[in-house]
C-alpha cells in the first residue's frame, strides 16, 4: 500500500501524578512532562514495522493541537515517520471534532490504513478511532494486539473482555492499538538530528472548516475520593484474623 | 421527557451482567421509560433475561443473521435507526460498548460521553479522567440525543423480578459487508467472571512465570475467587489479556481484592478503587499499593501463599 496515517496526541506523561487545581477549574499541566500518548507510540511503531517489511511506502504522523505538539511530531519523525502534519488550534477538541479533522486529512492524503491509539490517557475517552471510521464509512478494528495485511485486507486480533477476537476488514480501514501490539523502539540521538530535516507541515484548523464548539460542558474538576489507609498485619495469622473480623472468609 | 434505550451485551445465549449494571445507571435518570435492545441472530433467550430485569419497559428483539457476532460496523447503523425514538442511548463501558457507542454517536452526528460514574440529572454526570486522578462534572446538551457509556463498576446489577414485554422488530438499515467475524479465542473457564466476581485474587510481575502464577489460581480456587493480573504479568505472558485489571484493562469492584506481588501503579489502582476491601501482599513495605490497602502484609509471596492456603483450611 501507499500510505499509512498515524494520529498522535500530546498528553501529560503517564508517569506524572496528575493533580486537580485547588479551585476545581482544571488539572495542573503547567511545567509537567508531556509525551506522545503511549498508545499512539504503539500505533506509530506498528506503521513503521509495516513499512519496514515493505508493505507500505510512506508513514505520515499527524497531530491536532497547539504549536507545542510539534515536539511530539518531531519525536515521531525521529522514530521513523516520513513526514508530519500539525493541525494547529488553541481549542480543546472533543473526539467527534478530532475525528472530523482526521477525516479532512484522509481526504487530502488518501491513506489505505489509519492507526490511532485505543484511548488517550488524559481524557480516557476511547472514541476518536471509532468515530473516524463511522464518518469515513469504513471498517474499524479497535483494541488491536495483532495486525496482518494481505491483498487489500487486514486480519486483526482484538483484545476484548472475553479474550481475543479475530476479525477481517477490507482496506482502507481504521485500526486502534492495544498495549500488546508491539513494543515501541527508543529514539536514538542521530535520528533526532535527522528528523529535523524531515517535512513538518502546519495547517491552521480554520482552513479545514471544522468547528470546535464543545458539546459537553465541564463544570467542575474534583480530586477522586481517597481510600483510607488501612492496617498492617504481621503475619498470615494476622491476615486471616483481619479477614475473619470483616466477615470476608 | 426522557426515554432511554440500552444496548444489551450478550454472547448469544446469556445476557452479560454489564447490561443489568447499565440498567441501574439508567434508572438513576428517573426517565419516563427504559427499553433494552437485543441484537442477535436469534435473541429469544437473551431477550427473556433482559425482560426479567426490574425497571424495564420494553425489550426490543432485533433478529438478523448479520447480528450473530457483535461487530460495531454492523450494529451501529441499526442502533442509530432506533435512536430516533429516544433521548438517551446507553451501553456498558466494556470492550463491547466502547467499540460500538462512539460509532453510533458519530452516525448521529453527536458527541459521546464515556464512563458515567454518577448521574446528577438527565443531562448532568460525573466521570473519571486521567486514570481516575480527577473526576469531572459534565453537562450534556439537552437538544440532541445523548449517547453514553456507563462505568459498570460504579453500579450494582439491577434486580430480577420484572416482566417487560418483548417485541420482535426488524430494523431497516443498510449493513456493510466490509467487516467479517473470524473467531473468538476465549479463556473460557469454570472460574468466576472477573468483572462480576465478589472476590478477586490478582498477581503481578513478581510471580515470575506462568508456572508460578498457578499459585494465584490455587489460592483463588480455594476461596472461590476470580483471577486478575497487572499489566506487567500480562505483558510477560503469565496470563491472557482478559485478566488485566486497570485503567486500560478491566475496572472492577469486588467485595474483596487481594493484590499479590503488585506494586500499585496508578494505572492499576484506578481499576480497583471501588473494591470493598483491598488486601496487599508485597515484599517491599514501601510499595504504593499499601497506601490504598485496607490490610497489608509485607513478605515473600512464595512463602505467604502456601501458608495462607493452609490457614484457610
Ligand atoms: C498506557 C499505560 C497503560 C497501563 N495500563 C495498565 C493497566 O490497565 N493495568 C496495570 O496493572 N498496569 C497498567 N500499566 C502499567 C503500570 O504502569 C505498571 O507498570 C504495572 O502495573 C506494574 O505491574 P506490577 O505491579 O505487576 O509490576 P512491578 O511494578 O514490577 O511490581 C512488582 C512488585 O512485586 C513485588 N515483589 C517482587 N518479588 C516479590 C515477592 N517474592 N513477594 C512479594 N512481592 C514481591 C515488588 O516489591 C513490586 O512491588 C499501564 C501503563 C501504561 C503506560
Ligand atoms: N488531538 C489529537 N491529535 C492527534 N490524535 C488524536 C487527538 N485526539 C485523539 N487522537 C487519536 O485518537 C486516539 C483516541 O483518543 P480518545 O478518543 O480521545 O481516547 C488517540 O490515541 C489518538 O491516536
Amino acid at each position: 500500500m501507499q500510505k499509512i496515517m498515524v494520529a498522535v496526541k500530546r498528553v501529560v506523561d503517564y508517569n506524572v501524578r496528575v493533580r486537580v487545581k485547588p479551585d476545581g477549574s482544571g488539572v495542573v499541566t503547567d511545567g509537567v512532562k508531556m509525551s506522545i500518548n503511549p498508545f499512539d507510540e504503539i500505533a506509530l511503531e506498528e506503521a513503521l514495522r509495516i513499512r519496514e517489511r515493505g508493505e507500505a511506502e510512506e508513514v505520515i504522523v499527524v497531530s491536532i493541537g497547539a504549536s507545542d505538539c510539534q515536539q511530539q511530531l518531531r519525536t515521531g519523525l525521529a522514530m521513523g515517520a516520513d513526514r508530519a502534519i500539525l493541525v494547529e488550534t488553541g481549542d480543546r477538541l472533543e473526539p467527534l471534532a478530532a475525528a472530523q479533522v482526521l477525516l479532512k486529512l484522509i481526504e487530502r492524503e488518501s491513506p489505505e490504513l489509519v492507526i490511532l491509539g485505543k484511548q488517550a490517557i488524559d481524557d480516557d475517552n476511547s472514541q476518536t478511532g471509532q468515530m473516524l471510521a463511522a464518518l469515513w464509512d469504513r471498517p474499524q478494528a479497535t483494541f488491536a494486539s495483532k495486525l496482518e495485511l494481505t491483498d487489500g485486507k487486514a486480519t486483526v486480533t482484538r483484545e476484548v473482555d472475553a479474550g481475543l477476537e479475530v476479525i477481517e476488514v477490507d482496506l482502507p480501514a481504521v485500526v486502534t492499538t492495544d498495549l500488546r501490539l508491539n513494543e515501541p523502539r527508543y529514539v536514538k540521538l542521530p535520528d533526532i538530528m535527522k528528523a529535523k530535516k524531515k517535512p513538518l507541515d502546519t495547517v491552521p484548523l480554520a482552513d479545514l472548516g471544522v468547528g470546535t464548539d464543545a458539546q459537553f460542558k465541564i463544570t467542575n474538576y474534583a480530586p477522586p475520593e481517597q481510600r483510607q489507609k488501612g492496617i498492617m498485619v504481621e503475619d498470615v495469622a494476622g491476615l486471616v484474623k483481619a479477614l475473619k473480623d470483616k466477615g470476608l472468609v | 421527557m426522557s426515554k432511554i434505550l440500552i444496548i444489551a451485551e450478550h454472547d448469544g445465549t446469556s445476557l452479560n451482567p454489564a447490561t443489568a449494571k447499565t440498567l441501574s445507571c439508567a434508572l438513576d435518570f428517573k426517565a419516563d421509560s427504559v427499553d433494552i435492545a437485543v441484537f442477535a441472530a436469534s435473541g429469544e433467550a437473551v431477550a427473556k433475561q433482559a425482560a426479567a430485569l426490574t425497571g424495564v419497559n420494553r425489550v426490543l428483539q432485533i433478529d438478523n443473521a448479520a447480528n450473530e457476532h457483535p461487530l460495531a460496523a454492523v450494529l451501529a447503523p441499526q442502533v442509530a435507526r432506533l435512536a430516533a425514538d429516544y433521548t438517551h442511548v446507553l451501553g456498558p463501558s466494556t470492550t463491547f460498548g466502547k467499540d460500538l457507542m462512539p460509532r453510533v454517536a458519530a452516525l448521529l452526528g453527536v458527541g459521546q460521553l464515556s464512563d458515567i460514574m454518577e448521574v446528577r440529572g438527565s443531562h448532568e454526570f460525573r466521570r473519571p479522567i486521567y486514570a481516575g486522578n480527577a473526576v469531572i462534572t459534565v453537562e450534556a446538551p439537552s437538544d440532541r440525543t445523548l449517547v453514553a457509556t456507563v462505568r459498570v463498576a460504579s453500579y450494582q446489577a439491577a434486580a430480577e423480578g420484572g416482566s417487560a414485554k418483548v417485541e420482535a422488530l426488524s430494523v431497516d438499515a443498510q449493513l456493510p459487508d466490509h467487516t467479517r467475524f473470524g473467531e473468538l479465542r476465549g479463556g473460557s473457564s469454570d472460574r468466576p467472571d472477573l468483572q462480576s466476581a465478589a472476590r478477586v485474587v490478582s498477581g503481578g510481575r513478581a510471580l515470575g512465570s506462568a508456572e508460578k502464577f498457578e499459585l494465584i489460581f490455587g489460592l483463588a480456587d480455594k476461596i472461590g475467587a476470580a483471577v486478575g493480573a497487572s499489566r506487567a504479568a500480562v505483558d510477560a505472558g503469565y496470563v491472557p489479556n482478559e485478566l488485566q485489571v486497570g485503567q486500560t484493562g478491566k475496572i472492577i469492584a469486588p467485595e474483596l481484592y487481594i493484590a499479590i506481588g503488585i506494586s500499585g501503579a496508578i494505572q492499576h489502582l484506578t481499576g480497583i478503587k471501588d473494591a470493598g476491601t483491598i488486601v496487599a501482599i508485597n515484599k517491599d513495605g514501601e510499595a504504593p499499593i499499601f497506601e490504598v490497602a485496607d490490610i497489608g502484609l509485607v513478605g515473600d509471596l512464595f512463602q505467604i501463599i502456601p501458608e495462607l492456603e493452609a490457614a484457610l483450611g
